[in-house]
């Protein structure tokens, strides 16, 4: 979606602050909203992607005036909301009032390193080539979903070079829709700072986004 | 809330927070009731991430690389495995690359579409690379955003920036700075910052460590 999330080039935000020895957490509802998203990916039954679709998918200057554990926290209410592990009313009165939904799966405390140590690796087998090879020029497709997709608009209609073949991964725009994994295969694909920004561009850089075979065509 | 606090969260008003903290504190209240989390589990993940996992991790990773020239080849041929001997593996680092940084090429790392980065090897992003100002300007000015950190590259250098659109996660390899000849791996790793493994920082000088 052409959202408040897809930020490469957009101007006005000012300077980068780094904080100087930044906590990990800034208060302890920043950690209970980041354990219960982690918590929550099991029994809650949703991917990454569809993670991913949920926190961007709000008002631009919502998503940008919000903190990123706000959106994330915001992101986990609508997934649980959807899917009727949650009711509105329930959060309002800080307790459960309906009976749980049987779901597959809950982490234990048990099972927390192994889960983190597995992760969600996304790479599959294929039987299918790759249609590119490295030094291919080829053009990032002019596509605006208003779903989700992973090709930020500062690569689209643009041409740049594959670098490398890095594997047949899961496609993001069709396992955020729950319509499967459909997994394609994935590159890196190299762009000139001019080529993206023109005259304004830094001659001197060189920008590279991992694209799924879907969003290129040849050039 | 307190000074510091307050000047992180500038653009939310008091309230706003305090709605989010009593909305946290109730969802996890009714999620515990109904059976779907265990807070136990919730202390644990905190605690990883809070206590074991972080930059030192990627510190002692670069360490490596710099003191033992076959570990590097082995980092920069297929980082993951590499730095799966080190212990590191798991979540938000299934795939990782590492990106050498030479005299004529300098890497930065950014997500512009969100907050991808290499756990195993960091630990959780700091705020400023979530930020828009940070997602917005990495991939069109870098050097001004490197000027926000008080870096400046020679003019000729070459900046790559990586925006992770996939589930591909980057780790800089830093340069070694010079006069560490006879420095220990672990006297190395010292003088790896995590800004200097995302790009946008360089290593401490030794005499820095040596303060």
């Amino acid at each position: 979606m052409n959202g408040g999330q897809d930020l490469g080039g957009t101007h006005g935000h000012g300077p980068v602050k780094p904080e100087p020895n930044e906590p990990v957490f800034h208060g302890e509802w920043e950690k209970r909203a980041f354990a219960l998203t982690l918590a929550m990916g099991m029994p809650g039954g949703w991917n990454i992607d569809m993670s991913r679709f949920a926190r961007e998918n709000r008002p631009p200057a919502e998503y940008l005036s919000m903190t990123y554990y706000q959106i994330w926290f915001a992101a986990l209410e609508t997934m649980l909301k959807e899917r009727d592990l949650v009711a509105e009313d329930e959060i309002a009165a800080g307790h459960s009032l309906h009976p749980a939904k049987p779901v597959k799966r809950t982490l234990s405390p048990g099972d927390v390193a192994k889960t983190l140590h597995r992760g969600g690796p996304t790479e599959r087998d294929t039987n299918t080539k790759a249609a590119f090879k490295p030094g291919d020029k080829v053009r990032a497709k002019n596509i605006n979903p208003p779903t989700h997709t992973r090709l930020p608009r500062y690569v689209r209609g643009h041409v740049g070079t594959i670098e490398r073949i890095i594997g047949c991964h899961v496609f993001p725009d069709s396992n955020a829709a729950g319509a499967g994994e459909n997994p394609q295969w994935l590159y890196t694909v190299r762009f000139d700072g001019r080529e993206l920004w023109g005259d304004d561009g830094d001659p001197t850089s060189k920008v590279s986004v991992d694209a799924w075979e879907p969003y290129l065509e040849p050039a | 809330m307190s000074e510091h606090d307050h000047d992180h969260h500038h653009d939310h008003d008091h309230s706003e927070l305090s709605e989010t903290q009593l909305r946290v504190r109730a969802l996890e209240t009714v999620l515990t009731e109904k059976g779907y989390v265990d807070p136990a589990a919730l202390d644990l993940l905190i605690e990883t991430y809070e206590k074991k996992v972080g930059p030192r991790n990627g510190a002692r990773v670069v360490a490596k690389a710099w003191a033992d020239p076959a570990y590097r080849a082995r980092l920069l041929k297929d980082a993951t495995p590499a730095i799966a001997e080190v212990g590191y593996a798991g979540r938000q680092g299934e795939h990782i690359v590492a990106l050498e940084n030479t005299p004529k090429l300098h890497n930065m790392v950014v997500c512009t579409l969100c907050s991808c980065y290499p756990w195993p090897v960091l630990g959780l992003p700091p705020v400023w690379y979530k930020s828009a100002p940070y997602r917005s300007r990495a991939v069109s000015d870098p050097r001004s955003v490197l000027a926000d950190f008080g870096v400046a590259l020679p003019k000729e250098t070459e900046i790559r920036i990586w925006d992770s659109t996939a589930e591909i996660r980057y780790l800089v390899l830093p340069m070694r700075p010079g006069g560490t000849e006879d420095w220990s791996e672990e006297k190395l790793a010292d003088l790896v910052t995590r800004d200097s493994m995302i790009g946008t920082g360089l290593p401490k000088s030794p005499k820095e460590v040596a303060k």
